[in-house]
């Protein structure tokens, strides 16, 4: 008795999973299309849950956006066409990449700068380690050396 | 001593990074329209009471109006309701409802049960209007000048403190020439 019952249930959540996916049944008229259409959901941000993509969300505003994707894909609409259509609505956040202009060049810069800090900061512990070993004549005895005791700068 | 103030600056940064950061994300319905300071989007609306007429932008221009974009199964709605139907009363702006990605049906209980502030109801069926307006969360309000300029956006429920603070003062500043010339 027991194991029908979890049959009916497994049943039942069989055809519940089965009616969710089939809520947007969207017909692309190739593959190409519909990859464009994956591709671009995935760039474009839900602004309800700001942390996920068109194509993640379920909240209604990302399917009416889905949908608006899907129609214009489905009347040749290029995609820098379709994020241009989205960016004018709802501003450059809704891209999950923002174009580097002027008030992002902080934004696409800040990891180089943190590179060049980090290849600079490596540099000089490199070279104060060097001297350190040159001018000890015993390396060994310490060879991983103390930072507190490093020549300061 | 350097060794050990550098760490320490860097640990009191990151600590001033977080508390920006969780300032910040109380704001963070804040963002800013791409639609301020432009044309209103055009729409070609039935009105909730008259399914028959329709009302586009240009039947708007000549005096400023807000639009407020509301539904019957948003909950904040019905907490910013007393605050439109205290400013309607006023008779400051006429106050236009965009009731969308609604039933009109639910429209009319909800109006029935909580009172209709609103000049007029248009009602945005699909929500083509309200993408087009950048709406992505309910309610939301705009502010647009009688030439059809949207000056102002509030994200979320309206209060008091708003319509006194950002949309009076922005109504009041407004020439009142502009209604005769663009009538």
């Amino acid at each position: 008795m027991k194991t029908f019952s979890l049959c009916i249930v497994m049943v039942l959540i069989f055809f519940l999973t089965v009616s969710v996916s089939a809520q947007e049944p969207l017909v692309f008229e190739n593959q190409q299309q519909q990859d464009r259409f994956h591709q671009l959901t995935q760039e474009l941000r839900c602004l309800v849950c700001q942390n996920q993509t068109l194509a993640d969300s379920d909240a209604p505003l990302a399917h009416a956006l889905r949908r608006e994707v899907y129609e214009m894909l489905q009347s040749g609409q290029s995609n820098d066409q379709i994020k241009l259509f989205l960016v004018e609505r709802y501003g450059d956040f809704v891209l999950y990449r923002p174009p580097v202009q002027n008030n992002t060049y902080l934004l696409w810069l800040t990891p180089l700068i943190l590179l060049l800090g980090g290849v600079l900061v490596l540099r000089a512990s490199i070279k104060k380690r060097t001297a350190l070993l040159t001018n000890n004549e015993r390396p060994d005895e310490n060879p991983d050396g103390n930072p507190d005791e490093w020549p300061e700068n | 001593m350097n060794s050990r103030v550098v760490p320490l600056l860097v640990f009191i940064l990151l600590i001033g990074l977080l508390l920006v950061g969780l300032k910040i994300s109380d704001r963070k319905t804040l963002i800013p329209s791409p639609l301020i300071g432009k044309q209103v989007p055009t729409f070609d609306l039935p009105v909730l009471d008259n399914p028959g007429q329709n009302l586009s932008q240009e039947s708007f221009l000549g005096k400023p109006y807000l639009v407020n974009f509301w539904a019957s199964w948003c909950p904040t709605c019905r907490v910013e309701h007393p605050v439109i139907t205290e400013l309607a009363k006023r008779n400051a702006i006429s106050i236009v409802g965009l009731n969308f990605r609604d039933l009109p049906a639910d429209a009319r209980t909800w109006l029935d049960r909580y009172g209709d502030p609103y000049d007029v109801i248009l009602v945005d069926a699909d929500g083509r209007v309200s993408i087009d307006f950048g709406v992505y969360a309910a309610p939301e309000t705009f502010l647009v000048d009688a030439a059809g300029i949207i000056v102002f956006k509030h994200i979320g429920a309206l209060t008091s403190e708003i319509i006194e603070n950002e949309i009076l003062p922005r109504v009041a500043a407004m020439p009142p020439t502009e209604r005769e010339r663009s009538q």
